[in-house]
């Protein structure tokens, strides 16, 4: 049933209780992906990148649940003028929402820690329609550079990379005077096991491991606390990962809802998902995780999600 | 902002390569020698390429690397040590300064010289994006000119207010135009066969 993914300890087995449907979903989990752009609105709107890709015989389709995703039957237009303009962004359709729950204005100060390669974050810019200030930082180097890369080519102007580790991040660069000026928005789009991509990466799940998913944790713990810390009173934290495992998900969510001054918000999906969970394996978690989001590959033919929206209390 | 203690007072004047510096806005507030100003700046893209100077209001400009200016739509207090800052912007340094591939593909759309920006053909566009010199014919300005196509034309509405409906002819990048010819300025790594 799951032919075609390198899951030899059966992790995907691990999530049964957890879904609806079993069969389904792991004939989701084994059925791969069609490409997909998202229209970069900093340089060009749904219409002429649909214009672009007729002209230019790209064949394409509409995603319902949002107009500027657009799936790619023949594979990603790497080599075309839509791309070499800056005007798409490939991008997995479910990797948008979070950028999309977070909501930015223009002329915010937004927090974009884990931010290489750079999707989500030139996503983020075109929702602040390129203005304010958009602190984009990754830990590792090599991936900064891609991030460069990708802000580049779409014409980000608003941002400033910044290479630090995001569980010690400092606001002082970013402030006037001796007092630190906090973010209006984070998003913290953490490091994860990646389950949830294994539509797109079939051998996502052949080295994973139960000590990898708890390291990992302690880390997403470490950058989440961080940034409601830096966040201003009543401002928006949007925390998402693309693994199943609640380990890192509605764990982390319950440790901050517990350590940190936030609170969970309700999130409003245009596509279809599942609430948190609030017992796995022995643990119980707050009850307000549930008001989390978990997107599933069967529900929209998509990628794994998940995606909680947190405000930041006094 | 620019009270910065006595660091800032007693700085060197020279361009420090690891951090981002913000331009002073006019000749008299220079104390780097050499360095571009922000009213210059606005000069080079009005006079050169008809760019109205309010396009810049929301705009810091910096230096990072000599000569290097990047473009940055909001402010910080100067000095700045991040990777990035906005993106690349203008080679100045040279008697020639020279625009950037993200500059030009960015706000070559509020380009309005036409002895400087050049509308080419598809099939002249495909080969300066592949990095090819071509024999042009062409009555404007020798120097960096902006090279731009019409793309995703029809009658569909723009991304930008100040643009009629209707094919948009759309900035692709620098090409250095010399004896009759065009040579296209697409860094490396932007190239693309088409």
């Amino acid at each position: 049933m799951t032919d075609g993914i390198d899951d030899p300890g059966d992790v995907l087995g691990r999530y049964e209780p957890l879904v609806d449907d079993v069969e389904a979903f792991r004939a989701a989990c084994a059925r791969p992906l069609p490409a997909v752009v998202r229209v970069n609105e900093i340089k060009a709107t749904p219409d002429e990148v649909r214009a672009g890709f007729e002209e230019e015989g790209i064949a394409y389709e509409t995603v319902d649940w949002h107009d500027g995703l657009l799936r790619l039957p023949d594979g990603d237009p790497g080599h075309s003028w839509a791309y070499v303009h800056g005007w798409v962004y490939g991008q997995e359709e479910v990797s948008a929402v979070p950028a999309l729950v977070l909501d930015p204005e223009p002329g915010e100060r937004v927090f974009d820690p884990c931010a290489a390669p750079g999707s989500k974050t030139t996503q983020l810019s075109a929702l602040m329609e390129d203005t304010g200030l958009l602190v984009a930082n990754d830990s590792n180097l090599g991936r900064l550079s891609a991030l460069r890369s990708n802000a580049e080519r779409c014409g980000v102007s608003n941002v400033a990379v910044t290479n630090a580790d995001a569980r010690n991040f400092s606001l002082k660069p970013f402030s006037e005077g001796d007092e630190d000026d906090p973010f209006d928005r984070a998003l913290v789009d953490v490091p994860c096991s990646c389950e949830g991509t294994i539509r797109k990466n079939p051998d996502t799940l052949a080295g994973w491991t139960l000590d990898h998913v708890e390291g990992v944790a302690g880390v997403q713990k470490g950058i989440l606390e961080r940034a409601i810390e830096m966040t201003a009173p009543g401002g928006t934290v949007v925390y998402s990962t693309c693994t199943f495992a609640p380990e890192e998900n509605e764990a982390v969510l319950d440790h901050a809802l517990r350590n940190s001054d936030c609170e969970l918000v309700e999130v409003d999906l245009p596509l279809e998902s599942r609430p948190g969970v609030t017992e796995w394996e022995g643990e119980e978690y707050d009850p307000a995780v549930e008001r989390a989001r978990r997107i599933y590959p069967h529900h929209n033919d998509t990628g794994g999600f998940f995606c909680a929206k947190l405000e930041v209390t006094t | 902002m620019s009270d910065d203690g006595a660091a800032g007072d007693d700085a060197p004047a020279e361009n420090q390569p690891h951090q981002f510096e913000r331009l002073p806005a006019t000749a008299a507030e220079r104390d780097v020698p050499e360095r571009a100003t922000r009213e210059g700046v606005v000069e080079f893209w009005a006079e050169r390429y008809g760019v109205d100077p309010s396009v810049w209001e929301g705009y810091t400009f910096w230096e990072k690397g000599a000569g290097k200016v990047w473009a940055f739509a909001d402010d910080l207090p100067s000095p700045v040590e991040v990777e990035a800052l906005g993106m690349t912007f203008l080679r100045t340094g040279g008697e020639h300064w020279k625009p950037t591939t993200d500059a030009v593909q960015r706000f070559g759309r509020h380009a309005t010289a036409d002895d400087t920006v050049i509308d080419l053909s598809r099939e002249q566009a495909t080969r300066f994006l592949a990095g090819e010199d071509q024999e042009l014919d062409w009555d404007g300005d020798w120097g960096y000119l902006v090279v731009r196509h019409e793309y995703g034309g029809g009658s569909v509405t723009g991304a930008v207010p100040d643009r009629a409906d209707g094919p948009r002819p759309e900035p692709i990048g620098v090409g250095l135009f010399l004896h009759g010819e065009l040579r296209s300025q697409v860094p490396k790594g932007r190239r693309r066969e088409l």
